[in-house]
């Protein structure tokens, strides 16, 4: 059996989770088995829509302690869900959550773990999976090693979520008893909250002009700025630019800042980092300007040329302005 | 407060992937080095934790010889003394064996503490941390952009002992965070962003000169949960157009492509 674990803040599922079940449901092949599992304080409205998919068994972990999450409730209530259910293998969505608790509960069960898998291939003796390594610089092709069910996170946006193969009927869900020791839990946790309400929607952009490392320095920025005013597009930035304070966070795209998907995107300067990659590889045409031709950037970017952003910046606002 | 700080060397980010013969690891003497940037922004903060309440800061890493160099210049920026877990065989060690090594190291030290980054930009696991506070038994959180050590009243903030508890806030995706609260000893694993870095100052460079590197061996009988069956350049999801010329030519075709055949403009 397969297991899933979903993931879900104040009973609403996280998208993410069906991309999990997609490479479940490869991994478990034709008439093998697949459960999902979800934990929380009250969680019905999650299982009845996993339950609606039809995909395998649902699982759920009901408790008041799980109500705001925590890794040690989560590594207490799972261990015991895999010992009862005795998957082969579980898989997880490469979310911050399951960043925070997968590895414990791995170590604590002496399994494998695999993080932010985009591929899996069957070598006969059992599955291998691709991760990227060296900031995606490079793909590996990893065999996880020792007993104990197997564990993989996956990528986010690595599989299509309508590649889902929906049941004819919905599947029964089975409330599993864990008791959770409240002492056990040494997180005390308070609720999320957004730091202010974002002022620039870049998601509502039709036209994104992005800079990276490759500024340089904040002194540089006018030259993406009279690109994007070229354009008529937003300037926004990859993580290490709004680090710096060159650019305020609420201009950044990527896995802690904005996902966005508009006509175009430019990518200056931009190596590609995954955490860059997953905020904005949805775009509709992209554009990378990089002086390193391995850039992981281009591997996503339907137009690239490689050279000095400094030199080919001017010349296309140049461009823009001629016509 | 004693802190650890763990620090990874990793290949500089200007670094051209070049494959061993066997493809199973990088070809290790065409690599320049640097300090894995997570980790970087952990031992800053761990400098200003020591420079509100006090004590000391140990920097520990796990790797060959020329780790070596990290540790020094971590020293240079304020760390009080390293631990180096040294051995060949970590240079490519996964997450398993690396936590495994530093816990061996840490084992006799009860610190207060243990910062690391948030994941390594060489294998990127993202998982040491975790499973070092596992295996060290403490409480642990993630990708933290705030760090506020709370003492018993009447306690000095200085001792972080055994009734100290440490406030933090936790960045969750999408512009979301989190505060959350747990006892000391505990291992955090820090954002990169979360202060502003310093760097080595001459005076600093030369104090790290008679700081002190303490020889750990690795402990026997870690077991690896994973193996690199092979390494490759990523295949390209894309059919890239790549445009040559100088710039002005390129930014020509660039414009008119843009135009003509996507449409995007």
């Amino acid at each position: 059996m397969i297991l899933v674990v979903a993931e879900q803040r104040d009973g609403t599922l996280n998208r993410a989770t069906w991309e999990a079940v997609v490479v479940a449901q490869q991994l478990a092949g034709d008439g093998g088995a697949v459960s999902v599992v979800v934990l929380g304080a009250s969680v019905d409205g999650a299982a009845q829509e996993l339950a609606a998919a039809g995909v395998g068994d649902v699982l759920v972990v009901s408790d008041p302690a799980l109500e705001l999450y925590t890794p040690d409730a989560y590594v207490i209530a799972l261990a015991r869900v895999i010992a009862s259910t005795a998957p082969e293998i579980v898989v997880f969505a490469h979310t911050y959550q399951t960043r925070d608790f997968a590895p414990a509960l791995a170590t604590r069960l002496r399994a494998p773990l695999i993080t932010d898998v985009t591929a899996t291939a069957d070598a006969g003796d059992g599955a291998i999976f691709t991760r990227p390594m060296f900031q995606g610089k490079l793909a590996a092709e990893v065999r996880p090693v020792g007993a104990g069910p197997r564990m993989v996170t996956i990528q986010i946006g690595a599989y299509r979520a309508d590649q889902l193969h929906k049941g004819a009927t919905p599947s029964p869900v089975t409330p599993v008893a864990v008791t959770i020791d409240r002492s056990a839990i040494r997180q005390e946790p308070e609720a999320p909250f957004q730091e202010s309400k974002q002022a620039v929607d870049l998601s509502q952009a039709t036209r994104i002009v992005a800079v990276g490392r490759g500024i340089k320095s904040q002194e540089h920025l006018p030259v993406a700025q009279a690109l994007a005013d070229a354009m008529g597009a937003e300037l926004a930035a990859s993580r290490p630019i709004c680090d710096n304070g060159w650019l305020p966070m609420e201009r950044q795209i990527g896995s802690s800042g904005q996902t966005v998907a508009p006509k175009l995107y430019v990518a200056l300067g931009i190596s590609g980092a995954i955490q860059h990659l997953v905020g904005m590889k949805g775009s509709r045409t992209i554009v990378a300007i990089n002086k390193d031709a391995d850039a992981p950037i281009f591997e996503v970017a339907d137009f690239g040329v490689v050279g000095d952003l400094f030199e080919i910046v001017p010349a296309i606002v140049a461009e823009l302005e001629k016509a | 407060m004693k802190i650890a700080v763990c620090i990874k060397q990793v290949p500089t980010r200007e670094w051209q992937p070049r494959l061993r013969d066997d493809k199973t690891w990088i070809r290790d003497q065409d690599v320049s080095y640097e300090m894995n940037e997570p980790d970087a922004y952990a031992l800053e903060e761990a400098l200003r934790l020591r420079e509100k309440h006090g004590g000391e800061v140990v920097v520990c890493s796990a790797g060959p010889v020329r780790v070596q160099q990290v540790l020094r210049e971590a020293l240079a920026r304020g760390a009080d003394r390293a631990l180096h877990v040294e051995d060949d065989s970590l240079a490519s060690a996964d997450a398993s064996v690396g936590a495994g090594a530093l816990a061996g190291a840490m084992a006799g030290e009860q610190f207060d503490l243990v910062l690391t980054g948030l994941q390594s930009d060489d294998q990127g696991h993202g998982q040491t941390g975790v499973v070092l506070a596992e295996l060290l038994s403490v409480p642990h959180s993630t990708i933290i952009m705030e760090i506020l050590v709370q003492s018993p009243e009447g306690d000095a903030p200085s001792t972080g002992g055994a009734s100290s508890r440490v406030r933090v806030k936790r960045e969750l995706e999408g512009g979301w965070f989190q505060w959350l609260t747990m006892p000391l000893p505990a291992l955090l694993t820090i954002q990169s962003g979360i202060n502003q870095l310093r760097y080595a100052t001459l005076r600093g460079i030369m104090a790290a000169k008679k700081k002190e590197i303490r020889k750990v061996p690795l402990a026997v009988g870690l077991m690896p949960s994973q193996q690199i069956v092979s390494l490759a350049l990523p295949t390209r999801s894309k059919q890239t157009q790549m445009i040559a010329g100088s710039p002005s030519d390129a930014a020509r075709e660039l414009v008119r492509r843009l135009r003509d055949e996507a449409r995007a403009l």
